[in-house]
Parts: C-alpha cells; sequence; structure tokens
C-alpha cells in the first residue's frame, strides 16, 4: 500500500517536473460497502497526477465505477476521504464534471440545452451558456445538430454531446464512467482519437473507466488496475506513449502491444 | 322499485364499461410498445452509415405506415360495425336494434337537440370531478413520489381504492351527498382518482436515476432537480395517468347518472329503455363511446403538441 503510494508520487514527480507535482486529486483509505452488505471497495489509496489521463482498470465488478462515483462525490463513502487540491471534499464540486455511461442526456431537451444543462444550473445567463454550449458543441463535432434531440443521434453522437457538457462547465477535472461502452467500435475508435486531441487543447486531469486493455493503453498516461471486489489498486502502470504520433502509429507499436499482453496476463488470473 | 330497475339495467350498463375497459387496455399497450419500437429505430439509425439521408427518406415510410394502419382500422370498424348490423338483422335479441337503425336514431337524436343539452348536463360533473382530481391527484401523487413518509402514509389506501369495486360505494355516495351535484362530481372524483394518483406517483418513483446523478454532479440542488428532471421525466406517466383519469371519469360521470338520478346521458338511456326505443338507447350508449375515445384521443394530441417537442418531429 506505501509502495504503491510512494511509486505514485514518484511517477508524478517524473512526468511533472516543471509542475506542481502535488496530486490534483487524492484518495486516502476509502472503502465502501453497500447497504445490504456488498464490500465494494477495501482500503482504497490513490493519487491522480495533475494533467494527465489515469485509467481505472480491473475485472468487471471491482469497484471501478464505485471508486469514480465517489471521487464524484454521487456516492458516499464508507471509510476514507477523498482530497482535490489538498481539501477535504464530500460532494460534488465544480471543478469535477461526469461524463456518464448511459449518456445521461434529457430526451426532452435540445443538444444546445442538453450541453447547456450544467451552465443552466448554475444560472448563467441563457445568451451567455448558450454561447459557451455552442462552443463546444463545434468542438465536439456536432455543430449542425444543437436543435436535434437526442433520440435522432447515434450512440457515439449522444456521448459528444455529454462530453460537450462536462466540458462547458469549464472543470479541471473530467470523470469519465465508461464512456464507450455502448457505442460501438468503430465508433468508439474515432471517439478515441477525437478524444485525445481534444485533451490536447483542453489540457484536463482525466479519470476514465474502462474494461477494455486496449482502451485503457490507447488513451492514458498511466494504468492502475484494480482487484476483484473488495477492489483495492494492484497495480499502476506508466503507459504514456508520445502524443501527437499518428494514431495507427500506435496502434501498431510494439511497446503498445507489448502493454497490452502484460496487462492482459495480469488480469486474466483473476477470471474463471 | 328503484334496486330492481338498477339490476334491470346492469346488462346495458356493462357494454359502456366493457368498451371502456378494452379502450384502457389499448391505450396502456400502446405506451409500453411505443417505447421499443423507436428504440429500434434508432438502433438501425445508428448501424447506417448515411444516416442524413435516411432522415430525408423516413417520412415516405412512415406515411406509407401511417396510411396503412389508417386502412386496418377503417377494415376493423367495418367488420365491428358489419357484425352489429347482422346480430341485429337476425335478431340476437328484440333489445338489439341493428347498425343502421341506431345510426339513424343517433342523427334522430343529434338533430332534435336531445343529445346536445344531454350532454350539458353530463359534462358538468364530468368537468368539475375531473378538474378537481386532475390538480389534487396529481400534486398528491408527485408529493407521494418525493417523500417517503407521505407515500408509507396514503400509498395503502389508494392500492385499495384502486383494486375495490368503486361503483360499490355509490350507493353510500347518495347516502352522505344526496343526489344532486356534488355526488355525481364525488363519483367522478372516486373514479378518477386511484389511477391519476398511482400513476402520478410511479412516475416520479420511475425518474431515470442516472438523469438525477447528472443534475447533482452538475451542482443542481434540490428544487432545481425537481423542476427540471424529476417532473419533465415523470411527465409522460402523469399525462397517461390523466387520460386514463379522464376515461375513468367518464364511467364515474356514466354510473352516477344511470345509479343515483337520471339526468344527462344517463336519462337518455333509462327513458329509452323504459319506453322500449331500442335504437334510441343504443345511439345514446354509442355517443358516449365516441365521445370519451375522441376526449382521450385529444388529450394525447394536445399533450403531443404542448408538451413534446421531441415528438412532433417524428
Amino acid at each position: 500500500m506505501g509502495g504503491i503510494s510512494r511509486r505514485a508520487s514518484e511517477l508524478a514527480k517524473e512526468e511533472n517536473n516543471n509542475m506542481q507535482n502535488s496530486p490534483i486529486i487524492e484518495v486516502r483509505g476509502i472503502s465502501k460497502t453497500y447497504e445490504g452488505g456488498c464490500e465494494a471497495l477495501r482500503n482504497l489509496n490513490m493519487a491522480f497526477p495533475r494533467g494527465e489521463l489515469t485509467t481505472l482498470l480491473g475485472p468487471s465488478g471491482c469497484g471501478k465505477t464505485t471508486l469514480l462515483k465517489i471521487i464524484a462525490g454521487l456516492l458516499e463513502l464508507t471509510r476514507g476521504e477523498v482530497l482535490i487540491e489538498g481539501k477535504k471534499v464530500d460532494g460534488p464540486g465544480p471543478e469535477r464534471a461526469f461524463v456518464f455511461q448511459d449518456f445521461a442526456l434529457m430526451p426532452w431537451a435540445t443538444v444546445l440545452r442538453n450541453v447547456a444543462f450544467g451552465l443552466e444550473l448554475r444560472q448563467v445567463p441563457k445568451k451567455e451558456r448558450l454561447e459557451i454550449a455552442r462552443k463546444y458543441i463545434d468542438e465536439v463535432g456536432l455543430s449542425g445538430f444543437e436543435t436535434s434531440y437526442p433520440h435522432e443521434l447515434s450512440g457515439g453522437m449522444r456521448q459528444r454531446v455529454g462530453l460537450a457538457r462536462a466540458l462547458a462547465v469549464d472543470a479541471e477535472i473530467l470523470l469519465m464512467d465508461e464512456p464507450f461502452a455502448s457505442v460501438d467500435e468503430q465508433t468508439r475508435r474515432k471517439f478515441q482519437e477525437d478524444l485525445l486531441g481534444l485533451l490536447e487543447t483542453e489540457k484536463k486531469t482525466v479519470v476514465f473507466v474502462t474494461h477494455s486493455i486496449e482502451e485503457a493503453i490507447y488513451l492514458s498516461d498511466q494504468v492502475a488496475l484494480m482487484t476483484p471486489r473488495p477492489g483495492s489498486i494492484m497495480k499502476i502502470v506508466n503507459t504514456k506513449t508520445e502524443r501527437g504520433r499518428n494514431p495507427e502509429e500506435v496502434r501498431r507499436d510494439k511497446k503498445y502491444l507489448d502493454c497490452v499482453e502484460d496487462l492482459w496476463q495480469i488480469l486474466k488470473q483473476y477470471l474463471v | 322499485m328503484h334496486r330492481a330497475t338498477g339490476a334491470a339495467r346492469a346488462p346495458c350498463l356493462s357494454s359502456p364499461e366493457g368498451f371502456q375497459g378494452a379502450l384502457i387496455f389499448c391505450d396502456s399497450a400502446s405506451i409500453r410498445v411505443g417505447e421499443p419500437t423507436s428504440n429500434l429505430k434508432l438502433r438501425a439509425g445508428q448501424l447506417s452509415a448515411k444516416q442524413r439521408e435516411k432522415g430525408v427518406r423516413m417520412p415516405i415510410v412512415l406515411r406509407r405506415y401511417v396510411n396503412q394502419r389508417f386502412l386496418w382500422r377503417l377494415v376493423s370498424l367495418c367488420l365491428v360495425f358489419g357484425a352489429w348490423e347482422l346480430a341485429g338483422r337476425k335478431p340476437i335479441s328484440i333489445a338489439f336494434p341493428t347498425f343502421s337503425s341506431t345510426m339513424l336514431a343517433l342523427a334522430d337524436l343529434i338533430k332534435e337537440g336531445t343529445l346536445s343539452s344531454a350532454y350539458a348536463v353530463t359534462l358538468q360533473p364530468l368537468a368539475i370531478g375531473v378538474l378537481i382530481i386532475g390538480i389534487l391527484g396529481v400534486v398528491c401523487g408527485i408529493a407521494m413520489g418525493l417523500s417517503r413518509t407521505f407515500e408509507w402514509f396514503t400509498l395503502p389506501v389508494f392500492i385499495i381504492v384502486q383494486s375495490a369495486p368503486m361503483a360499490a360505494l355509490i350507493p353510500l355516495i347518495t347516502f352522505l351527498y344526496g343526489i344532486g351535484l356534488a355526488a355525481k362530481v364525488l363519483a367522478v372524483v372516486l373514479m378518477a382518482a386511484p389511477v391519476i394518483v398511482l400513476n402520478s406517483y410511479k412516475g416520479i418513483r420511475n425518474v431515470n436515476p442516472s438523469l438525477i446523478q447528472m443534475s447533482r454532479s452538475f451542482l443542481g440542488n434540490r428544487q432545481q432537480e425537481i423542476a427540471k428532471i424529476i417532473i419533465p421525466d415523470a411527465s409522460g406517466l402523469i399525462f397517461a395517468g390523466l387520460r386514463l383519469g379522464v376515461a375513468s371519469g367518464f364511467i364515474g360521470v356514466v354510473l352516477a347518472e344511470l345509479l343515483i338520478t337520471p339526468t344527462g346521458i344517463g336519462d337518455l338511456i333509462t327513458y329509452y329503455r323504459a319506453i322500449a326505443e331500442y335504437p334510441s338507447m343504443f345511439a345514446s350508449i354509442t355517443s358516449i363511446i365516441v365521445f370519451a375515445t375522441v376526449t382521450v384521443s385529444l388529450l394525447q394530441w394536445l399533450e403531443n403538441i404542448l408538451f413534446r417537442p421531441e415528438r412532433r418531429g417524428s
């Protein structure tokens, strides 16, 4: 446990020589037991370095989403604490935005209103928030669909709306819960490439939950491997690939393929 | 004497109620079925690469589909009316008129103005009752959905009221409220209340939990969550409850007019039955069935126009 957090901080130091090396999110000794006695997380410690994309990867039901929702302040924790910028939090905050697995779009609202919804809840004046929303709709590649309703869009497009909504509130931290799980394979690949492009300009800290090893390695700076329930962090793997390279090259890269294989060997032991 | 006529009325009474029942059933089935088909359409849309092109072609396919549905409805109506005509001609009972003679009698009733003056009377308790329970019932259902304490307090009552045959309470209403307008309004309220309240309650309880999490994660407070997420998301079921409530209100008002004092449309049915003018009696019954169906369909249409912008286009 101590070894892992030491390692994480070493990593952070290595990668962020010029930046502040304090982690932006820190979780300490988190345990979560659901009503009914299901223990999802046990004494979990982890630090998320600023400006990086960290993926939570593990066998299904290991509490990845639980951990993400605890960081988001959507779930109460049984024990432990979550620190954002060194301050303890116990609820959602303006510095965190969530992207949902099932998109969580309001079916009765247009794309424009959906994207502006975070700002609407913050009571930003209508003109201003629609302007911001239009900018992000354009950024995720949905311009022309402002007046469409979610049911008129494909799964991939709907998740782009979800992403635009999260970007529009200008949070430093993006929490993404299996955002591509209900999107078909081809759309997912395109979306992954676009997401990396977007993060290049937006400079966010991202915590990303997935069960796809390829996705984890392709997208992240580091992958946190979790043990089966009750979940805790087993290993943190640095997967930083040089950004800005041709996406196809990354997928053909020897190091990338080795990494996929290594993680698979680790995860395989937990499968029956 | 009074009780004896009440019992004799039972057969003709069961016919509007039975029809209403079928109407309610179709209505709720179409709500359930509507969801998966639209999903399927979306799936198909997802797979096709040229989605926009498909969007242009869709209406023609849709129009043909709608036309075909209209045709089948027409065929179904013709079959029912044809069977009615045959059964009347055979005849299965001297009290059972043919479809054509019923329609002629209906035309006469409309021409003489008998029907419109009857409806002017019948609609009064119906409108008042539906207005009262429409507002109170939705508020009560929403409160039950939002507050566990209120739910604990009221849900058992409505579950009992829903499964109890409310028509049996109508004599009690007469005992308490006499034979005036108040008793008839109360009959409408009692018949319509359970479905309106329980639908609103279920609507609130079945709100998509991830939309609520979404609202919380973007810092929505409880009031915003209720006004911007919970009530809009529940509105489909709330409106369905209101429509079914109006349909039940029709049952209530006809029951009241048959069992309490014959007024309005209940008076027409009772009167023509008493003087053995069966075509006119059936014309009155048919008119209330058609009127109820049209009203409930109009409500659906109005809901789509006013509150469902996302459905208008498709």
